[in-house]
């Protein structure tokens, strides 16, 4: 097994953290990573795709498992839409193997690059969270290795409790070795796009509350600059007949983006040009272009690829952000509380200069998962570049978000919040969830092998 | 190294806008390391200080630590070879990553003009040379890897060249400095800086010492802290303390032999 310290950054490029990273490619090979860590009396943490924006796959000084070595397909039957794969098959393979079969995975992430692993250790959730939940609702069953040696199989019938708490368990309780999951039953490669424009923060709410229960996605864009103008896209699957020809836009060559812009220029140097612009003044300009483009109300046909996919349009936009990086933060609120709460920290950062360059609002629905981020609300996810010069003042702004958050009732999601402290996780989690959660590590982890950087912030 | 105290000061993970610049220093206890190591604590660092001497290397803790910044003790000798890996390897863990090392561990014998002393110069090229060696060997392919970070020597104008008085420190620092300017020609392609510190004369310990020569030029501790804290930030090379000795170090090194060998120092 390869084995080298190296330097792994989170997907924002805000963190730089040095850690010793295995490469396991089989089960026995991920239990010997156990074996060793144990023996150097060093802890592990398991890494995907390394798309989250925090520390979540982070282990500075310790082992971090990378599993993307472990990315085949092991089962997939297109009759019943059922597909079994290992832990680093990436979102981008699994659409491409199921898709000329007429299905779709049912939740998926902003990019395609994630893991399997990775989305159910984060339990993932996609523009359509109010309808049909989080990935972790249509995982059939699920294997997984535990520190202790013992490997488990785990459905909603069978090790319920591990089920529950190792989806969105952010690979603290055991590694997961393959995934079985139900797609979804598409009779076209298309969606039909709703795009209408919002003026405030209010009247998009409302527009997604009340577009939600006709639509199968829905997700709103909120300019964070000029608080307020925005747009929402709602979309729907095709039925049987509405798509002429569903057998072409079901072929892959149908589905995916085009890498170069006009035709010319390659997309991957599309950041280089972005890079002058991330900042008040030139996002400013990019929001009212933006605003003004989207003023009319349109429907289309978009492919499913280029519908879900937004953060693959440009690759590595994450770079444009500069030298330090982008942190992100999402906040979960009640539907009661939530135009209120976000006024007041949209104000807050307006106020502050330190305004997010990119708010996406969604619409969600609780789960039975047991660190599960949603409740019956919204979520607003804001993007903030990170500067030497502003992390002092923006630290300072987020611990009055978390603040503003928990006196609304909401909830924090951790494959995007840095910063959130112990203290306040506590207070959002519940002390019965964290003790519950923290008696099942225990269980399944007894000489606490499994460690982020996450799991010292959040749990620590 | 089962050290409880050092479980309890593990330090919080870096958040990105709580970041935490992370130094290994080696040789704490006393002199420049005692006084580089508040330097740094106060430039931000989290410091993991390493000496043989445990009770004073504790000392120098307990007061960076009373300032609420954070210094944790790693009780270790360094000619203790085989224990380097495995002491880095856990110091690199607690702290969650490592951004800079420095090695200033070191120790001199005056030995008279018609004294050679075999057991002391071996003592001094085990500590000044072969326990940097130790160390470095296992820090640098991390730093490579990485592709950053910063490795300090503190070395000595004693080792520009070779002298009539101490032939056995000489040499080690000679060693040294060699062993650095490579550690940089490999390293320097891979984004790692290195830096070698040429202290003069420097007023701790090792002036009060028998046999030692009369103070010339001489700076404090902090003075030196100060200057290699500079050399950090501004991620230099070669740095003399004070700045004085580049100057003399520039003469003395074109010194012909024929006239050097001559010379009563």
């Amino acid at each position: 097994m390869n084995n080298t310290f190296t330097q792994l950054e989170n997907f924002g490029h805000s963190l730089k953290t040095a850690c010793y990273r295995l490469q396991p490619k089989t089960n026995e090979e991920i239990h010997e990573v156990f074996q060793l860590a144990k023996k150097q009396g060093l802890t592990v943490t398991a890494r995907g795709a390394g798309r989250s924006y925090n520390d979540a796959s982070l282990n500075g000084g310790g082992i971090v498992m990378d599993l993307t070595g472990m990315n085949r397909i092991l089962e997939w039957d297109p009759a019943t839409g059922v597909v079994r794969g290992e832990p680093g098959v990436t979102l981008s393979q699994l659409w491409q193997k199921v898709l000329p079969d007429g299905w779709w995975p049912p939740v998926v992430s902003g990019t395609m690059t994630t893991t399997l692993g990775g989305c159910l250790a984060a339990n993932v959730h996609g523009k359509n969270n109010y309808r049909v939940g989080p990935i972790g609702e249509h995982v059939v069953e699920f294997t997984a290795l535990l520190p202790t040696g013992a490997e488990v199989t785990c459905s909603p019938q069978k090790n319920a409790d591990l089920f529950y708490s190792m989806i969105g368990g952010y690979g603290m309780l055991g590694i997961f070795t393959s995934v079985t999951l139900q797609m979804k039953k598409v009779e076209s490669g298309l969606l039909e796009v709703h795009a209408m424009p919002s003026h405030t923060l209010k009247e998009q709410l409302q527009q997604i509350e009340d577009g939600a229960p006709n639509y199968d996605y829905i997700v709103g864009w909120l300019d964070c600059i000029t608080v307020g103008h925005g747009q929402v896209h709602a979309a729907n699957y095709l039925h049987e007949g509405e798509d002429p020809e569903p057998k072409k836009t079901l072929q892959l060559s149908y589905q995916n983006l085009p890498s170069r812009l006009f035709g010319v220029m390659p997309k991957a140097w599309l950041h280089y040009f972005m890079t002058p612009f991330v900042n008040n003044v030139g996002w400013w300009g990019v929001n009212h272009a933006k605003y003004i483009t989207s003023l009319r109300t349109h429907t289309f046909r978009q492919s499913h690829a280029a519908f879900h996919f937004l953060l693959d349009y440009v690759p590595d936009f994450e770079r444009s952000y500069g030298r330090g990086g982008l942190i992100e933060y999402q906040s979960f609120l009640p539907k009661e509380t939530a135009l209120q709460a976000w006024t007041e920290m949209l104000n807050l950062s307006v106020k502050m200069g330190l305004p997010s360059y990119l708010g996406v609002t969604k619409r969600h629905r609780p789960d039975k998962f047991l660190l599960t981020h949603a409740n019956d609300g919204f979520s607003l996810a804001q993007d903030f570049k990170v500067t030497d010069g502003n992390r002092k003042r923006l630290s300072e702004m987020l611990q009055e978000y978390d603040k503003i958050v928990l006196a609304n009732g909401g909830r924090f999601y951790f494959v995007k919040n840095s910063e959130t402290t112990a203290e306040t996780t506590l207070k959002f989690y519940g002390e019965e969830t964290v003790e519950k959660f923290k008696k099942l590590k225990k269980r399944c982890d007894p000489n606490g092998l499994l460690e982020s950087d996450l799991y010292r912030r959040i749990f620590g | 190294m089962e050290n409880s105290v050092t479980d309890t000061l593990k330090p919080a993970p870096a958040t990105p806008l709580q970041p935490r610049r992370r130094a290994i220093l080696i040789g704490a206890a006393q002199g420049i390391g005692a006084a580089l190591a508040k330097k740094l604590a106060d430039e931000g660092y989290t410091l993991a200080l390493v000496d043989r001497n445990p009770e004073r290397l504790n000392k120098v803790c307990v007061d960076i630590n009373a300032n609420g910044q954070s210094a944790v003790p790693y009780p270790h000798d360094v000619t203790d070879y085989e224990s380097v890996p495995s002491t880095l390897r856990r110091i690199v863990a607690d702290l969650g990553g490592l951004d800079l090392f420095v090695y200033v561990a070191g120790v001199i014998h005056f030995p008279a003009l018609d004294e050679y002393n075999f057991e002391q110069d071996h003592k001094m090229v085990e500590v000044n040379l072969l326990g940097a060696m130790a160390w470095m060997s296992q820090v640098a392919p991390m730093f490579q890897n990485a592709k950053r970070g910063q490795i300090v020597g503190v070395s000595s104008v004693a080792g520009d060249r070779g002298r009539i008085g101490n032939p056995g420190y000489n040499t080690s620092k000679a060693g040294l400095t060699t062993y650095l300017e490579a550690l940089r020609n490999r390293l320097t392609r891979h984004g790692v800086n290195v830096i070698t510190i040429k202290p003069g004369m420097v007023k701790t310990e090792m002036l009060a010492l028998p046999g030692a020569p009369r103070p010339m030029f001489a700076v404090t501790p902090e003075q030196a802290a100060n200057e290699i804290a500079k050399a950090i930030r501004k991620h230099q090379q070669v740095v003399y303390v004070s700045g004085l000795w580049r100057w003399i170090m520039l003469v003395i090194r074109h010194i012909p032999s024929v006239i050097f060998r001559r010379m009563s120092f």
